[in-house]
């Protein structure tokens, strides 16, 4: 009765309110989670044609048939979008966040519950629509995830840019209003609800940078509503904010006077942040699990903390590299590039504090860690080629090839999917009560470690020798036919990668059911979710809340009597 | 029977305030002992603001995101193909000033009004446990409905709103006449639907009277729904100066 009282909102009895429209955090989180499961299906189905394309440009695939290159457009449209708004930002941030914000500060649930139910069906609905776009007349847009007007302002462009068009814009309105609640909820639930003595410095890194993430979220995705909101009515209502004087086919439209460059500006100024809403929630769970399995205490805690706040700042001013080939002047793109050179500092303060973690650590191998460790390895190599592509003179040679290509693919994409797996195999038997099967783990780990840069790395070459992104084929060109071998060996490691994604499925699901039972804290942890029971119960802490004496990594405290220190264990005389 | 006037000066609980129950032992934190016993009313209402801030935040940024495309699209020039030449396609909207001035007047008076009963509701909350003495009255039943009163001035608001876009396009201003034009239904439209939601919420704060909810759960929803629509005032003559005066 009293967990009940205090958790605002009793136990659910009913399928339908447990599973479905649960209230609880840990339900919503595994919602999401789920969710974010599906989508990278989907989207990952959709790079595997386009691979499929790339080599066999004459095929005719099953269920799909012959892709034209509109076709080609619209899978890559769809691949990005499905990637970036429902994986990346979905999984780590919505599901895993979700899930441990509240028990790592000590909460029995969100803030706004209610909120919190409506944020996730609202993703669902968002998603529903966005696949909807596959079957309607024209098809899915031809735009790219980035949606450049005035190819995605005006119906007549192509066949995709039809009704598909309106609804991946309405899709993704729907997901701002989904994100703009849960950021409401993140951000209130961290201010508010922290335990006794769970102070902000006392926070797990995790809990930073699931905070500066709604916060960014809070703050971009109003701006990219409002942009989608334009392009709705430039599309329906004959509005002329990014369409200028076109002629379609001959026709004059009776658009004019508006700005293409609106819509990129505008879209920037979220997309930017974005790539920060999708990597943050990655470097909290690198932190953390860098930290615990070299039983070290994270190095530079202060600097880690500040360092996210950095790059959550910086990250609002450097929207502008994304445009060096607008025609922008000069002395903007050189502002534009300074800062976003800038962004390298907190970077490069991050990474060699990793490093520092650790140096001289009593290293746990597990599957987690490997992950962990991954993460780094790709943040670091994804974000070498950062600055060559923020710097104007080697950015416009550089611009639409696959270079850039390889640049975000590694640094935002890969590196925040090993996040999802490194929380996924570090959490799951807090979540679910079991163990994860870690021969496969590690298989898993290393077929997809070693995939991912197969795939991803050589593009950087691909794109210095000139090959361009967003071709359906190079058979045409002869310079660029040249480079097909390359393409043909990044389409088999992706073949081999894919293939072992399902072994990390299997191992998810087996281990639901099968797998060897969890203790309470199986990796000898610090942070509260490992001070409750496996699965936790229903209000987290089984009517206690619990008070924090101790920071987020105590490892290898000298004098104590193992080696990590619980942050709800009592202060020793001489701690007093 | 013994009766209490509401100008008795009873201090409102601090959020949070008071111990009480044995368990949970201890309760809210962070870097501070708010310590406390549920029902939390004075931790509700300090969650229930800040997660009103965060939405006005994105509500703001909305609006800035508006402007900012205002603001370029009204410098950006366009081609003549009949003078061959670059002008700006940019047309002063004959606004109805006065219609929308007397639609600033309801909307400003309505946060008179909505101030009136959030005090008014504070004060009914600190006063509750008084109240819920056997035999205590508070002794004023009959009081102003200030809520409702907000809510049918809400109303005429849109209702006005409305009335001035008929009278835009009875001028020859519709939504794609002008970017000038897109933007003044565009701005006035994403504020109208703002200003419904925070209709809806006094709505809902009326229901919960009728349905005799606790009087601090409707003290909260009162007072971020009050705050939400001082916000929407603001932003409603903020919204009108950029559109009078940035033609």
């Amino acid at each position: 009765m009293v967990a009940q009282e205090a958790h605002g909102h009793g136990a659910p009895q009913g399928f339908i309110r447990k599973y479905v429209f649960s209230l609880d955090h840990k339900v919503i989180g595994i919602q999401y989670y789920f969710l974010a499961l599906a989508a990278v299906f989907v989207g990952m189905f959709l790079s595997l044609l386009m691979r499929i394309h790339m080599i066999w440009p004459t095929a005719v695939l099953p269920l799909v048939g012959e892709i034209k290159p509109e076709t080609y457009l619209s899978l890559l449209t769809m691949h990005g979008t499905i990637m970036v708004f429902f994986v990346l930002t979905t999984a780590p941030q919505s599901g895993f966040g979700n899930y441990f914000l509240p028990i790592q500060i000590g909460a029995p649930d969100m803030a706004f519950p209610v909120l919190n139910m409506l944020s996730f069906w609202t993703t669902f609905v968002a998603f529903i629509v966005m696949l909807a776009a596959f079957f309607v007349t024209g098809g899915a847009p031809l735009h790219g995830w980035t949606g450049y007007a005035p190819l995605s302002a005006l119906p007549s462009a192509g066949p995709g840019e039809q009704l598909g068009a309106d609804l991946w814009i309405t899709s993704i309105a729907i997901f701002c209003i989904a994100s703009l609640m849960g950021a409401l909820n993140f951000i209130t639930t961290t201010l508010d609800l922290r335990a006794k003595g769970m102070t902000l410095m006392r926070m797990p890194l995790t809990c930073w940078a699931w905070f500066i993430t709604a916060i960014l979220g809070l703050l971009a995705f109003g701006v990219l509503l409002s942009a989608g909101i334009l392009l709705l009515l430039d599309r329906n209502l004959g509005t002329s904010f990014y369409v200028p004087l076109v002629v379609v086919n001959g026709q004059v439209l009776g658009h004019k006077g508006g700005s293409p460059l609106l819509w990129q500006h505008l879209f920037w100024f979220f997309g930017h942040p974005e790539v920060y809403i999708a990597i943050l929630p990655g470097m909290g769970v690198a932190s953390q699990l860098l930290s615990t399995f070299s039983r070290k205490p994270i190095f530079g805690y202060k600097a880690m903390v500040y360092a996210i706040m950095a790059i959550g700042i910086l990250g609002f001013v450097v929207w502008g590299h994304h445009m060096f080939m607008s025609g922008m002047s000069p002395y903007s793109a050189f502002a534009f590039s300074i800062m976003t050179m800038c962004i390298g500092v907190p970077s490069a303060i991050k990474t060699f504090n990793w490093l520092g973690t650790l140096l001289h650590g009593r290293i746990r191998l597990h599957s987690p860690m490997l992950f962990a460790i991954g993460f780094v390895s790709l943040f670091v190599s994804g974000g070498l080629s950062g600055p060559f592509l923020a710097q104007p003179v080697l950015d416009i040679p550089l611009h639409d090839t696959y270079f850039v290509v390889g640049h975000f693919h590694l640094i935002m994409g890969v590196a925040a999917i090993f996040g999802i797996f490194a929380a996924t195999y570090y959490w799951f038997p807090k979540m679910f009560g079991r163990m994860m099967n870690e021969t496969l783990g590690k298989i898993h780990f290393f077929i997809t470690l070693a995939g991912t840069y197969a795939i991803f790395m050589p593009m950087h070459y691909l794109g210095m020798a000139g090959q361009t992104r967003r071709y359906s084929q190079f058979t045409e060109v002869a310079y660029q036919a040249k480079l097909i071998p390359l393409q043909t060996f990044m389409t088999f490691a992706a073949f081999v990668t894919i293939a072992a994604q399902f072994i990390f499925v299997i191992n998810l699901f087996w281990s639901m059911k099968k797998g060897p039972k969890a203790p309470d804290n199986p990796w000898e942890a610090t942070t509260l979710e490992w001070t409750t029971a496996t699965p936790p119960p229903h209000d987290n802490f089984g009517g206690h809340t619990p008070v924090v004496n101790h920071g987020p990594y105590e490892y290898s405290v000298p004098g104590a009597t193992r080696d990590f220190i619980l942050q709800t264990d009592p202060l020793t005389v001489h701690q007093k | 029977m013994a009766t209490l006037t509401s100008a008795v000066d009873l201090k409102i609980p601090r959020p949070g305030g008071g111990g009480g129950v044995t368990e949970p032992p201890v309760r809210g934190g962070g870097d501070g002992d708010r310590g406390g016993s549920y029902p939390d009313y004075g931790g509700r209402l300090r969650r229930a603001r800040v997660g009103l801030i965060a939405g006005l935040t994105s509500v703001t940024m909305i609006f800035v995101a508006l402007t900012s495309a205002y603001i370029v699209r009204q410098g950006l020039p366009t081609y003549n193909e009949v003078t061959k030449t670059y002008v700006r396609d940019w047309m002063g909207v004959n606004l109805p000033v006065r219609l929308l001035l007397t639609n600033t007047f309801l909307l400003l008076l309505s946060t008179v009004t909505m101030e009136l009963a959030r005090r008014r509701i504070t004060q009914r909350a600190a006063l509750a446990p008084v109240a819920s003495i056997p035999g205590v009255s508070l002794g004023d039943d009959r009081e102003v409905p200030w809520l409702g009163i907000t809510i049918v001035l809400g109303f005429g608001f849109l209702t006005g709103q409305w009335i001035a876009w008929r009278e835009l396009a009875a001028r020859g201003f519709y939504v794609a006449t002008s970017p000038s034009s897109s933007f003044v239904y565009l701005l006035t439209a994403t504020h109208a639907v703002h200003l419904a939601g925070g209709i809806m919420a006094l709505l809902w704060a009326g229901s919960m009277s009728v349905l005799h909810r606790p009087v601090e759960r409707r003290r909260i929803v009162v007072d971020v729904a009050g705050w939400y629509w001082h916000f929407m005032g603001l932003l409603w003559v903020y919204v009108f100066a950029l559109l009078y005066f940035a033609r």
